[in-house]
């Protein structure tokens, strides 16, 4: 536990030693206002038309129509952001040669892995806890549910941690961050439009390719739903990427 | 100490390192001597844990590299070629992190660091960020950070590369002073490297050992006679030759260079029989004058380039 722990809190530090901790947290923060900004005024006018009774909905509730939407919002800005995070987790350490300290020191692969997945992750949660000061308005003048909020969170941390599990995996089998990147971004977005073809596809097809995708997973939870399927699904993906991550540690090694 | 046994280390068809086999007891400095690519930092990594062997096994400080890894590793401190630094992180900030990664608890590595940072005169850079440190630095703080945990056995690759003459003499003399309480295996190609600091050596060329033993009877060894260089000042340089030539145990003389009186003679004589007193003698009552007399023994650089170029290694 020390040991991923130090390797935690050394990914953390360099974060915050690059610009690259501030860029994405700034930037996220911007993104974030904005799309907050955005719903609540498009939910100010539901709520008005609602009041005023003449062709709004039915009823209005701020969970539904501004929390849960805000939340997918964030995935957008996941998309984004987190490559950033990961791409250079594995590939600097590569091209540097500060992989062969990791390597000859009495740590395990894994140890290396979680630590870094942990640094990775302990970032996110800044970022995310930027977003507590527009929630903090939103319970301070109005009345929402907490109990849909605090899942909503749990829901994006567990998507977080799949894309960077997922980034980490990626960083691991190339020595070159801009190519980490890339691919990480085009495979986040692969996971993310996966079920777009769902609809013209057959009732099997149609449900795996469902659940493949990364944010359909997340709606039950923007929606105060924890449903052990969607755990199951996230857990067993950060589980899988991070096992590759090893694997591919190790690979190289076999390979030099 | 250490023990490597039939270590093979193939790269797709390409063989680095082929059947090399070393043993370095406890408290010994072992030069690791090779021309470029001849596979002594693959050996190293082998040692150290980060590469696997193909075949063959090491032993490291009791545990075997492969199959305990973290036991092996716990004991070995390691400079790889390039020193592998963090270039955001201050040399104190750096070394903590290592201290922690090697297992130093928690209590000791202030001390440590600090140690570490006063042996190898990197304490004035503490605050510097690794990246902005000049070459001879990063080397140091390299070596600092191999020092850190105290280990049974070090490993460095080219521990003076980058550094100016004085630091390469206050590196040397570090590295033996580190001897007798650590096991040292170092590589390099400076040769006179390998005879200040070195007990015993191994030159390895193309993945093999061509030769393992001590600088001094390395330089013996290869010849298969003794030889010495003989300055004499006689008026008739034949009488000279066939006065060097009855001295027993002698077996050739031959003329090197005749200057006026003043002639140099090759003496070789049986392996292993000092023949220096007779020649004095030889030369002295002739009433010659002996200006010079000295054996004549391949450097270490003759020697290396003798067995690294082609079909040699006996």
């Amino acid at each position: 536990m020390t040991n991923i722990l130090a390797i935690a809190h050394k990914e953390l530090k360099s974060y915050f030693a690059s610009p690259i901790a501030y860029i994405v947290i700034g930037f996220s923060a911007i993104l974030y206002g904005w799309f907050f900004i955005n719903l609540l005024y498009y939910f100010d006018r539901i709520s008005m038309q609602a009041g005023a009774g003449f062709g709004g909905p039915q009823s209005v509730n701020v969970n539904e129509q501004l929390i849960s939407p805000l939340f997918l919002n964030v995935s957008v800005i996941l998309l984004f952001t987190l490559p950033l995070v990961t791409m250079r987790t594995y590939s600097e350490e590569k091209r540097s040669g500060t992989i062969e300290l990791l390597l000859t020191s009495p740590l395990t692969d894994l140890q290396i892995v979680f630590g870094k997945f942990l640094g990775g992750l302990t970032l996110y949660g800044a970022m995310l806890a930027v977003t507590l000061v527009h929630m903090g308005f939103l319970f301070a003048f109005g009345n929402p549910e907490w109990r849909p909020v605090l899942s909503g969170y749990l829901g994006l941390l567990l998507m977080g941690g799949c894309f960077l599990s997922l980034g980490l995996f990626i960083s691991s089998l190339t020595r070159n961050q801009i190519v980490a990147g890339m691919v990480t971004f085009a495979v986040f977005l692969l996971f993310w439009v996966i079920n777009w073809i769902a609809t013209f596809m057959g009732p099997t097809t149609q449900n795996i390719l469902n659940y493949l995708s990364i944010t359909e997973h997340l709606n039950d939870f923007t929606r105060g739903v924890v449903d052990t399927k969607h755990l199951v699904y996230y857990f067993s993906f950060i589980a899988f990427s991070l096992f590759l991550t090893v694997r591919a540690v190790d690979s190289e090694r076999w390979r030099g | 100490m250490i023990e490597v046994q039939h270590l093979t280390k193939r790269y797709g068809p390409t063989i680095a390192v082929d059947d090399v086999s070393f043993r370095v007891e406890k408290g010994e400095i072992l030069g690791f001597l090779g021309p470029n690519g001849a596979g002594k930092t693959t050996t190293m990594r082998v040692l150290t844990g980060y590469v696997p062997p193909s075949e063959g096994r090491a032993v490291v400080a009791g545990y075997d590299i492969f199959d305990q890894p973290i036991e092996a590793k716990r004991r070995i401190g390691y400079l790889p070629e390039t020193p592998p630094l963090y270039p955001e992180m201050t040399v104190g900030d750096y070394l903590l992190f290592v201290s922690k990664i090697k297992g130093v608890p928690r209590a000791d590595r202030k001390a440590r660091v600090a140690e570490a940072m006063e042996r190898t005169r990197v304490a004035d850079m503490a605050g510097r960020h690794c990246g902005k440190l000049s070459k001879g630095y990063r080397q140091r703080v390299g070596l600092a950070q191999a020092l850190l945990h105290n280990p049974e056995v070090l490993i460095l690759d080219e521990p003076t590369a980058g550094l100016d003459p004085k630091q390469i003499i206050e590196t040397r003399q570090l590295i033996k002073h580190l001897g007798g309480d650590h096991t040292i295996i170092l590589s390099t190609h400076i040769l006179p490297e390998v005879s200040q600091t070195c007990g015993r050596v191994v030159i390895i060329n193309k993945g093999r050992v061509v030769a393992v033993d001590t600088p001094e009877n390395l330089t013996a060894r290869l010849r298969g006679s003794e030889t010495m260089y003989v300055q004499v000042d006689a008026p008739v340089a034949g009488d000279v030759r066939a006065a060097l030539q009855a001295v027993p145990g002698v077996t050739e003389v031959s003329v090197a260079d005749t200057r006026g009186n003043v002639a140099n003679y090759e003496v070789n004589s049986e392996s292993g029989r000092d023949v220096r007193r007779e020649l004095a003698s030889a030369i002295v009552s002739h009433g010659w004058g002996l200006l010079e007399l000295r054996p004549l023994r391949m450097s270490l650089e003759e020697i290396f380039l003798h067995l690294t170029t082609e079909d040699v290694a006996q």
